[in-house]
């Protein structure tokens, strides 16, 4: 269970978060949405460990533990994967490679034996055909030249093959075509279980037509101004955030 | 104990009459020695080609001849070999004991001492000295049309002496070798290798070098290549060890449509210098040299890049390229990087760029938030930027070797 209490964070001199409170008990994908600005993708950030971000105040434990005491490596190690808003290119690293490294890095933080190539490579074939993604993005360097519909696929392989507790999927579906959508949510679905959660940040309801959540909130300067369920997002659609922001103001 | 020029005047004196070769040539050596000092050594004059490396240190350390210290078959053990003829150099004397000599083509300097031609022991103080003191060395010539295949070089210290190997190497017209030459081993050594190399009209050498000796050590190679028409020779540098080293290479493309490639990398860590210098003089119409140089410095230690390129009237379509890159690991870390272009015909095509950096910090998130601690994604990022230059490594199992041996450095650093 995620638990995050009066959480405040600042890049610089600015606050961005201004006191967030928040439970995703397990089992449940809550989704988060928000105007740009809002502090949607630092609450991802913060929960991941980038040390861009200092935490000003306030809690975030997941099963029991303080999350913001540990190093990003160990945050993935406990169960955590944020999948990004624009992932990272690495010219000069092989996907299967970093694939693989990260996957044992992880059973080895958790006193599992490694996988050697071969074991790993059938894994990942198993995942890549789930996914629809062409067997030659293992051979690529990690998300170079590729699209930004293939950028997005890959981050789902990741958490497919890291099997996190906790996802934060950040604007995942962005710049996605319906058909790539229903993969991803597929991908996220088909993690869903009794110790799986998931936070998923998006600006748009047709995710969570096929992502369905349990909760959904609505961030806005920093605070989240109002949750309830599935509901809110379809009147989000209809409404915007504007009445909304100006209600919580 | 001899110390400094000094002292290695002093030894020359003392072996004269058993050295081979032309002593006449020794001679004129040892005077020019003598007029130059050591660059950067209290009596050694400055030069431009020694501007950001000193051999003050090596002026001032003490080396003695006398006393093995290191088991050379230990560090031999240690060195990973390909299953390729090996001939081994222990102080500088060839050690037939621990060599599985090639099929055809070798002799040893000892027995047949060959200067050649293209060195400038006038100019090059340590080749000089090298001129002036070396007993041994591999000398190496194929025939037409013959295929060398993979000869290694391996150079190691028992003591913590001086020791200067001399190289010569002639492939004539279309012969094909590739040559890997090791250095390594414990001590406080002074490696100074001097090699000649002609590649006739077709033929192809590979060369590749590394130097993975103990940061105590001192290295200084220094090579004179000649590349006839259609000929090939494609080098590759990996520096990893040694207090201080200079790899200094000389190409001259004096044949139409001869091809240099000199390429390097250079990981350096504590208080550790490596330079890379190179000189590739175009003389001949059509020719094309390429050099892409890496340096990952960590710490306080330094890296120099010098890349000077000279295209003589008559080489016209030279095509030349020069990338110098610099990732710095540490704040206190130092590159110095001098591009130099010398052109003399009207349609050439040569570029060059340098660019420093530090490892991406978005990089180094992205890698620990898929659970790689800090260290390991610290080494993919570095190998990641090395890749480039080894990729230009074409031998898978010459390649695999060059990675192990960086991986290793990784390992040590983190020891």
């Amino acid at each position: 269970m995620l638990e995050i209490r009066e959480l405040a964070a600042s890049i610089g001199d600015k606050p961005i978060l201004k006191g967030i409170d928040l439970t995703v008990p397990d089992g449940e994908v809550h989704a988060i949405m928000g105007p740009n600005g809002s502090g949607k993708s630092t609450l991802g950030y913060v929960l991941s460990g980038r040390d861009e971000y200092a935490v000003t105040g306030g809690s975030a434990t997941f099963n029991g533990v303080d999350l913001l005491d540990m190093e990003p490596e160990q945050r993935a190690a406990a169960g955590v994967f944020l999948a990004f808003q624009a992932p990272i290119e690495l010219p000069g690293v092989n996907n299967a490679n970093f694939l693989r490294t990260a996957l044992n890095a992880i059973r080895r933080a958790h006193g599992e034996s490694e996988l050697d190539a071969v074991q790993f490579l059938k894994m990942a074939r198993v995942a890549t055909k789930q996914l629809a993604m062409p067997d030659d993005m293992l051979k690529r360097n990690v998300n170079v030249g590729f699209s930004g519909g293939e950028k997005k696929r890959n981050e789902v392989l990741q958490m497919a093959i890291l099997r996190p507790k906790l996802a934060i999927l950040d604007e995942t579906d962005s710049g996605l075509d319906i058909d790539a959508l229903k993969i991803v949510a597929d991908g996220v679905n088909a993690l869903r279980g009794p110790a799986f959660s998931a936070l998923v940040i998006t600006h748009h309801q047709r995710l969570l037509d096929h992502l369905i959540p349990n909760r959904v909130h609505v961030l806005a300067h920093g605070r989240i101004v109002r949750s309830g369920g599935p509901e809110l997002a379809k009147e989000l659609e209809k409404s915007g955030y504007a009445g909304l922001i100006a209600e919580a103001a | 104990m001899s110390t400094g020029a000094t002292g290695f005047l002093q030894r020359y004196q003392e072996m004269l009459g058993r050295l081979p070769g032309d002593s006449a040539l020794r001679a004129a050596a040892a005077a020019a020695f003598k007029e130059a000092g050591l660059p950067g050594g209290t009596q050694g004059r400055r030069s431009e080609a020694w501007k950001f490396t000193s051999l003050r240190p090596l002026a001032e350390a003490e080396f003695d001849q006398s006393s093995p210290r290191h088991e050379a078959e230990t560090t031999l053990a240690g060195l990973r070999l390909l299953d390729a003829p090996r001939v081994v150099f222990v102080d500088g004397q060839l050690r037939d004991d621990l060599s599985v000599m090639p099929a055809a083509g070798f002799a040893r300097f000892a027995e047949q001492p060959d200067f050649g031609t293209l060195t400038w022991p006038d100019r090059e103080p340590m080749v000089a000295l090298n001129t002036m003191l070396a007993t041994d060395g591999a000398v190496i010539h194929l025939s037409a049309g013959s295929d060398g295949g993979l000869i290694q070089l391996v150079s190691m210290a028992e003591g913590d002496g001086d020791y200067h190997t001399r190289h010569s190497v002639h492939l004539a017209e279309g012969a094909r070798l590739t040559l890997v030459e090791i250095s390594a081993g414990a001590g406080a050594h002074l490696l100074n290798t001097v090699a000649e190399i002609h590649v006739a009209e077709g033929a192809h050498l590979t060369h590749i070098r590394l130097q993975d000796e103990a940061a105590t050590a001192f290295h200084v190679s220094t090579t004179y290549a000649d590349v006839a028409p259609k000929a090939t020779y494609d080098s590759f540098t990996l520096n990893l060890g040694a207090r201080l080293s200079r790899t200094e290479i000389h190409a001259t493309l004096s044949g139409a449509g001869a091809i240099a490639h000199l390429n390097a990398a250079q990981i350096m860590a504590g208080a550790q210098h490596s330079d890379f210098t190179t000189v590739v003089s175009h003389t001949a119409p059509n020719c094309t040299s390429r050099q892409t140089v890496k340096n990952v410095l960590a710490d306080r230690s330094r890296g120099v890049f010098q890349g000077k390129i000279e295209v003589a009237r008559a080489a016209q379509k030279t095509d030349g390229y020069q990338m110098n890159q610099a990732l710095l690991l540490s704040p206190h870390a130092e590159v110095d990087s001098k591009p130099e272009l010398e052109i003399f015909a009207d349609d050439v095509k040569c570029s060059h760029g340098a660019t420093v950096g530090e490892l991406d910090p978005e990089q180094m998130f992205y890698l620990r938030s898929r659970g790689i601690p800090d260290a390991e994604a610290r080494s993919i990022l570095v190998r990641a930027f090395l890749a480039e230059a080894l990729d230009a490594v074409a031998d898978d199992t010459i390649r695999s070797r060059l990675e192990v041996a960086v991986e290793q450095w990784w390992v040590r650093q983190r020891a």
